[in-house]
């Protein structure tokens, strides 16, 4: 592995009495893509949220400052202002220092790094597909300077052909920028495409841990084995 | 605002004007006439002179109802400003405190508003002291508890939203939140409330007076002329008529008005308000109905030239297959294509106001011919949400039962063993005690086995399946496909199964139609989808990314979007994002010949 950019320890969430992660530790280095996959209730999203400051946590989590982890969700209409233009939105992450116009600018050149004209600033999340909107939610968080992307199940609410382009901009942006992502996803063929090495989850925990050669290739926990022999195939 | 254009809301805006305009020039126009003090013309009834009679002053009633406008407007907007000024605050408060404080904060709100608000009106009323300024304030802070908590469930809903999530990720404090997110984003069902609620200040202010507690002498409103006039209710009614028909326009207007504003502000822009006048085109669009031409005799399911139509939009239009008896048929699509509506169609369950036309024949028979308990055994639907077809309240076993006895007949207790039959048949594990269960005590692939069942009741002749598994995780999707195929080849029942995942409708379908637009655009076997002559299906095949993708590469993507079903371009929809396109592709259609529509097909 490159150099660690963050280190998890003993990572537990809680919400009430429920305990929605159980004791996870891993690493995630520099320019790396960490894929966490599992079902719905194995805690995935709660690790997301634990590590963006919106869930209580305990546990160490080191390496990364605040607001150095940036969340994009599920949903890009949910996760846009409807009521803010496009470029506001962007906006909303940068720096107090840099002025009106230096905002302006800056947004705009965010817009332009995933792939969206300028023009797109001054339009409404209504006016855009969906595939638009999760770029100008991935434009928002990168606003922040991030080191390290949390993507919780990001192309869930897309089509299958505007899914590929949004694969294809992160691994584009983790070249570009040496971005760090974790990368969160029910979808194994997805997680396998996009990431370096793969976390398995279920009931709050992490049951396996490896590269997408050794988790996808040669799956060692029977869990995995049960995903992998789920997932449906093209005849 | 087109969709303000009902009946009630323009009733109510014009109340509301009328209102409005005499509280501006009544008192100009009839102020001096309405005081004006006439010792020998004391409580007369109607003459031409006092058209609803006078007071015990002998001043004119109309004029005094007239003039009295703007007072009664104006004490129902201090008391409304008064609500406002109170409610909205503290409702806002719980989403920008702390946890604890905003705990204690929605309290409060909860307690105020189990307090009777007679009881607050009369409470608040007596500190303020006596006369108009103590109805005012008893009236504005009785109704802020109510505005509170309304405004507690609007800002909470913003508040846990997705967006909020992300400007507290990126740093943004609580009250940033609340002025850039939250108070932007419930401006508008505030406003509206508020505009009702100055019809109830009205009528409440007008009942204080009426009492004797509000407007005292020399100043007057309409509740206080009704209170003068009232004893003489059954000698000179006309007396009475004019404030309390006075009442009764301000406020039902204001009540009308909010609560059309808030109707209208709360249905979404939707295809329904599109202009009626491009229906005849997209009408002339369609291709000449197909005659009584008689279907594959032996097909379970002929569907022919069906399209649906919602105003302007066409989001089916005019695609024809068939399913065979015991053939598994799939539907493949993007969001958008029509594949869900082609499936309500096929059930008869296209909401209003969506137009079918076109043919579809179950078991040889129009759909429109066969009666409700035929369609009912004969057809089982099943939809991506089992919960919109389970009763909540009502155990499993009991709503499937009710299908055996409303549709064929059978006793409560033949009915019941029926149900647990058929739960036993869709792999529950305990189908007699999973029977008594409530459908909230199930898990989502538990739910949608349940729905099947239910589809089993009768002896249905078609499963369709609309997105069955897109709600449920991988293991659970896997085993709900198989009980789906078992129960095709089981009961010889022929399958429909609609979804937008390739790989799943390979896996359990014979046959694929690929919907585009609203058409199908190929029709194959779906071992042959790798091998597929469309070139959309071969996009499609091509961005989805499966095991055994390239890594080493970019994903195929599809350039552009597909076009809405308003505005579906004259050629063939495909074309504007089509990498084989040809100058005859954006005019002319291709139609659909051996199972593909296509003027540049792919080489098998």
């Amino acid at each position: 592995m490159t150099k660690r950019l963050l280190e998890v320890r003993g990572l537990h969430v809680r919400y009430g009495r429920f305990p929605a992660v159980q004791d996870v530790s891993f690493e995630i280095g520099e320019g790396e893509i960490l894929g966490l996959v599992g079902e719905s209730g194995s805690g995935k999203s709660s690790v997301a949220r634990a590590l963006t400051g919106l869930a209580p946590r305990t546990g160490t989590v080191s390496g990364l400052g605040p607001r150095e982890a940036q969340l994009v969700f599920q949903d890009p209409y949910a996760s846009l202002d409807p009521r803010m233009t496009v470029g506001r939105s962007v906006a909303e992450g940068l720096p107090r220092g840099l002025g009106r116009a230096g905002r302006r600018e800056e947004a705009a050149r965010l817009l332009e790094l995933v792939r969206l004209g300028r023009e797109t600033a001054g339009r409404y999340p209504r006016q855009l597909s969906g595939g638009q909107r999760q770029r100008v939610a991935i434009a928002r968080a990168l606003g922040a300077g991030p080191r390290l992307l949390v993507a919780d199940e990001v192309t869930s609410a897309l089509d299958v052909s505007v899914q590929g382009a949004i694969l294809n901009l992160i691994r584009e942006l983790r070249a570009e920028l040496g971005l760090s992502v974790l990368f969160i996803s029910h979808d194994l063929a997805v997680v396998r495409y996009v990431c370096d090495r793969i976390a398995v989850m279920r009931e709050g925990r992490i049951v396996e841990c490896g590269t997408v050669g050794q988790v996808i290739e040669q799956p060692s926990h029977e869990y995995t084995k049960a995903l992998l022999e789920a997932v449906p195939r093209l005849q | 605002m087109n969709r303000m254009r009902s009946p009630s809301a323009l009733a109510g805006l014009l109340l509301v004007l009328v209102t409005l305009v005499f509280a501006v020039i009544g008192p100009w126009l009839w102020g001096e006439e309405a005081a004006r003090f006439d010792p020998l013309h004391i409580l007369e009834g109607h003459s031409p002179e006092h058209l609803l009679g006078t007071d015990d002053g002998g001043r004119d009633l109309l004029a005094r109802t007239l003039a009295a406008t703007r007072q009664s407007v104006w004490l129902a907007v201090l008391a409304t400003l008064i609500t406002t000024a109170l409610g909205i605050p503290l409702g806002a408060l719980p989403s920008v405190l702390g946890p604890r404080t905003a705990r204690f904060a929605s309290g409060l709100i909860d307690s105020l508003v189990a307090f009777p608000v007679l009881l607050l009106a009369m409470f608040a009323a007596l500190i303020a002291g006596t006369g108009a300024r103590g109805a005012v304030v008893g009236i504005g802070v009785a109704a802020a508890p109510g505005l509170a908590r309304l405004t507690r469930t609007l800002a909470g809903t913003v508040a846990s939203s997705d967006y909020v999530a992300a400007a507290r990720v990126l740093g943004a404090s609580r009250a940033a939140v609340l002025v850039r997110h939250i108070l932007p984003n419930i401006a508008e069902p505030l406003i509206l409330t508020v505009t009702a609620n100055l019809g109830y200040a009205l009528l409440g202010l007008a009942t204080l007076s009426l009492l004797g507690l509000g407007v005292q002498p020399p100043d007057y409103d309409w509740g206080r002329l009704l209170h003068d006039t009232l004893p003489r209710v059954y000698v000179d009614p006309e007396a009475v008529a004019g404030p309390a028909l006075a009442v009764a326009v301000a406020g039902i207007g204001f009540t009308l008005l909010g609560e059309s504003l808030a109707r209208a502000a709360a249905r979404e822009p939707s295809a329904t308000s599109a202009p009626s006048a491009s229906r005849g085109e997209s009408r002339t669009e369609l291709p000449p109905e197909c005659g009584p031409l008689p279907g594959t005799p032996e097909a379970v399911l002929e569907v022919r030239d069906l399209s649906v139509s919602f105003g302007g939009a066409t989001p089916v239009r005019g695609i024809s297959f068939s399913v065979a008896p015991g053939e598994t048929v799939g539907i493949v699509g993007e969001s958008g294509s029509g594949k869900s509506l082609t499936a309500l169609a096929i059930g008869g369950l296209v909401p209003r106001p969506g137009e079918v036309s076109g043919r579809v024949l179950l078991g040889g028979r129009p759909l429109e011919e066969l009666s409700r308990r035929e369609l009912g055994t004969r057809l089982a639907m099943v939809f991506q949400d089992p919960m919109a077809a389970l009763n909540p309240a009502l155990r499993v076993g009991s709503q499937l039962a009710e299908v055996a006895t409303a549709h064929l007949g059978a006793s409560r207790g033949q009915a019941w063993r029926r149900a647990v039959d058929r739960l036993g048949r869709v792999r529950l594990p305990d189908p007699a005690g999973d029977a008594r269960r409530h459908p909230h005590e199930f898990s989502g692939g538990m739910r949608q086995r349940a729905v099947i069942a239910m589809g089993l009741m009768g002896e249905p002749e078609l499963v369709v399946a609309d997105e069955p598994t897109t709600a449920l995780d991988v293991t659970v999707q896997k085993r709900v496909l198989e009980l789906l195929a078992e129960v095709n080849e089981t009961t010889g029942a022929a399958g429909l199964l609609i979804s937008h995942d390739l790989a799943v409708v390979s896996r359990y379908c014979r046959r694929v139609l690929v919907m585009y637009a609203g058409r199908i655009v190929e029709e194959l076997p779906s071992e042959r989808l790798r091998h597929a002559r469309h070139p959309y299906t071969r996009a499609l095949v091509a961005s989805s990314p499966d095991l055994s993708t390239d890594r080493s590469l970019p994903l195929a993507t599809i350039p552009g979007l597909q076009p809405t079903p308003d505005e579906v371009p004259g050629g063939c929809a495909f074309a504007p994002r089509c990498g084989r396109v040809l100058e005859r592709c954006r005019t002319d259609r291709p139609e659909p010949e051996d199972g593909l529509a296509c003027w540049n097909p792919e080489d098998a």
